[in-house]
């Protein structure tokens, strides 16, 4: 390690602590990190976290299984619709119960959608931070294109909420895969003027190459996941290791790096966003007809007419509403790739109409817990890169 | 047709039966769902630590582990070549309450073998310490330090057992603990006046951090080290 007593002895200096954040854009979000520096070499970084603690899951105690949706997007709005899948997923598992064909391949549209969308925002900001300025307006373009997909389904561009337990909250409204189909078009054109505009500059090879680099078995030891860990070597992606949702029978790579540094952690994720567009397509491709929600007296009103015509029905209906959906005691883990790293969902039940735990397993927090491990030794504009570049979310973090 | 009623009734007040799911029933016991290699070689190996095993979501295997031996058995789990838990996923922690004990709730993964195993110890409220896996895992670090911040139980061991989501001069408990009330044990007035008097450098102070740990890499003092180099010279 340099350090500014080898290099210069006369000037042996004390170590300096700063401060970054937590109300700075390079950190993305309200991250502060304290470190320890030695001349412009940092020692040690400090995560200091909790800024925006929100109290999700103790929260989550207090409302009905469907209540706690809205409290999911809240957490990744880099990628609402994924954290909505995952969470009714893990309910579903927990009471055993089977969606729809339907329901599944617009679960993995959604999923597929949003982690381009997280991508998207990762390649604009990180570009952004090494001083590339033209990508991060290329990225938000394509992003508010999905900014549009959502808002027609869902009504909302960012807080979707789209799922509930047994289904979507609607079916996909019409003309919406073609405005998918469009997307997937264009798309990969704009991905490849920003792959022309940064794989092979030498500015951005600089700044990434051999920059915050982790061996696959430490990257394995901390927990790495996700893109992050791939970068690294290991092919672990739970679309292939744990299928769900029939990802099995879709045609898609994983893509894995060598050399675990900053310029990998790109690469795979460029490679996946291109990898989601073919999983996107033959998604559409297989999109069968047929009911969206599941039909399950444990979760499914019965129609208005019963209702109204049949005293059964409709107290089945009031109870629904007033009570909530009641989960059969247990508990369950459930986990998806999610954009960031394994995202995994913890959910226990006593019974009743409110989970005793409801608990997030956040890629984000695990993988910023190595930033220190990282960043030792590089200069302080190293560490903005590799904070850039693990992708962090802070809503999510802090929960 | 009183009675016919009242049958109709009692089905709705008890609620849709598992049986009504298409499929599997979601929940098994131990012995009838797949085997699972390292429940097997758990209760062959340490069979007086492991107090029970019950299967989850029909695929879920989850170990009771006695808290006392909880690093021997998870050491033993991530070291051996068949079993090779080297992904510690999730570190947490379930409050029942109504005084039941607190689980400590380990989630494993082995990419090489490609299998899940949850590990669970069970800690009495009033004996709320586990001996700390971060040695093992680093990504038990922070981990613990969130299980402890939000349930209060202690990791012996842990290298920096501190408040991570809660700020640090926190003192109103454990928020996910069943008895804490969902907006906190202390006025509105007096956690705003808390949380405006914090001040950062409480926290991470030069001192506090024992900057410059490393004294090879810092001379003790700037002349003397000055002095050093004309006599070399």
């Amino acid at each position: 390690m340099t350090t500014i007593s080898t290099v210069e002895p006369m000037l042996g200096s004390e170590h300096m602590l700063i401060n970054i954040g937590p109300q700075h854009p390079a950190t993305h979000g309200v991250l502060r990190l304290v470190c320890e520096l030695d001349g412009e070499t940092v020692l040690r970084v400090m995560p200091d976290i909790g800024y925006l603690h929100s109290s999700f899951e103790k929260l989550g105690e207090y409302r009905t299984w469907n209540q706690i949706v809205p409290l999911t997007d809240r957490m990744d709005y880099l990628a609402p619709l994924i954290y909505n899948c995952v969470y009714v997923m893990a309910v579903e598992k927990l009471m055993g119960l089977e969606v729809t064909e339907r329901c599944k391949v617009v679960r993995v549209i959604c999923m597929e959608l949003d982690r381009i969308f997280s991508h998207l925002l990762w390649l604009g900001t990180t570009a952004i931070d090494v001083g590339a300025f033209t990508p991060f307006l290329y990225a938000f373009q394509e992003r508010e294109r999905i900014y549009t997909l959502h808002e027609s389904f869902t009504g909302q561009r960012i807080t979707t909420s789209a799922t509930r337990i047994g289904g979507m909250m609607a079916d996909l409204p019409d003309g919406w895969t073609e405005s998918l189909l469009d997307f997937l078009n264009t798309f990969p054109d704009t991905l490849d003027e920003i792959d022309s505009l940064l794989t092979t500059n030498g500015i951005h090879l600089g700044r990434t190459l051999d920059v915050g680099v982790i061996s696959a078995e430490e990257a394995i030891n901390h927990g790495f996941t996700g893109p992050n860990l791939r970068a690294s070597g290991t092919a672990y992606d739970l679309r292939k290791d744990q299928p769900y949702y029939d990802y099995e029978t879709y045609d898609f790579e994983v893509p894995v790096g060598e050399n675990g540094d900053c310029y990998d952690r790109y690469l795979v994720r460029m490679e996946e966003m291109r990898q989601s567009v073919l999983i996107l397509q033959q998604a559409l491709d297989r999109l069968p007809d047929g009911p969206i929600n599941v039909e399950d007296p444990r979760v499914s009103l019965p129609s208005k007419t019963d209702c109204m015509s049949d005293m059964e029905s409709m107290i089945h209906h009031f109870k629904l509403i007033t009570e909530g959906i009641a989960v059969p005691e247990g508990d369950c883990y459930f986990a998806v790739e999610g954009s960031k790293g394994e995202l995994g969902m913890y959910v226990v039940s006593d019974g009743g109409e409110k989970p005793v735990r409801w608990r997030i397993r956040p890629p984000s927090f695990v993988n910023l817990s190595v930033i220190s491990k990282l960043a030792e030794g590089h200069l302080v504009s190293d560490l903005i890169m590799i904070n850039a570049s693990l992708d962090i979310v802070l809503g999510e973090i802090d929960r | 047709m009183v009675d016919d009623n009242g049958s109709v009734f009692d089905a709705v007040e008890e609620g849709p039966k598992a049986s009504d799911a298409p499929g599997e029933s979601p929940r098994g016991t131990a012995g009838q769902a797949l085997e699972h290699p390292s429940v097997t070689a758990l209760s062959e190996r340490f069979a007086e630590a492991v107090r029970r095993h019950e299967v989850q979501c029909g695929d879920q295997h989850v170990v009771f582990v006695e808290p006392a031996r909880n690093v021997e058995v998870l050491s033993w789990l991530k070291a051996d070549p068949d079993q090779a838990y080297d992904l510690l996923v999730d570190v947490t922690a379930v409050d029942y309450g109504e005084g039941r004990p607190i689980q400590v709730v380990y989630q494993l993964w082995s990419v090489t073998h490609r299998r899940a195993l949850r590990i669970k110890c069970e800690l009495a409220l009033d004996a709320l310490t586990v001996e700390s896996v971060a040695p093992l895992w680093n990504s038990a670090n922070w981990l613990e330090r969130e299980v402890y911040d939000l349930f209060g139980v202690a990791f012996t061991g842990h290298p920096d057992l501190r408040r991570i989501l809660m700020p640090q001069n926190y003192a109103e408990g454990h928020p996910l603990r069943k008895d804490f009330p969902l907006r906190g044990r202390f006025s509105r007035a007096e956690q705003t006046k808390r949380a405006l008097s914090q001040d950062y450098h409480d926290y991470y102070t030069p001192e506090m951090l024992e900057m410059g740990g490393a004294p090879a890499l810092l001379p003790p003092d700037p002349e003397s080290s000055a002095s050093d180099v004309e006599d070399a010279s």
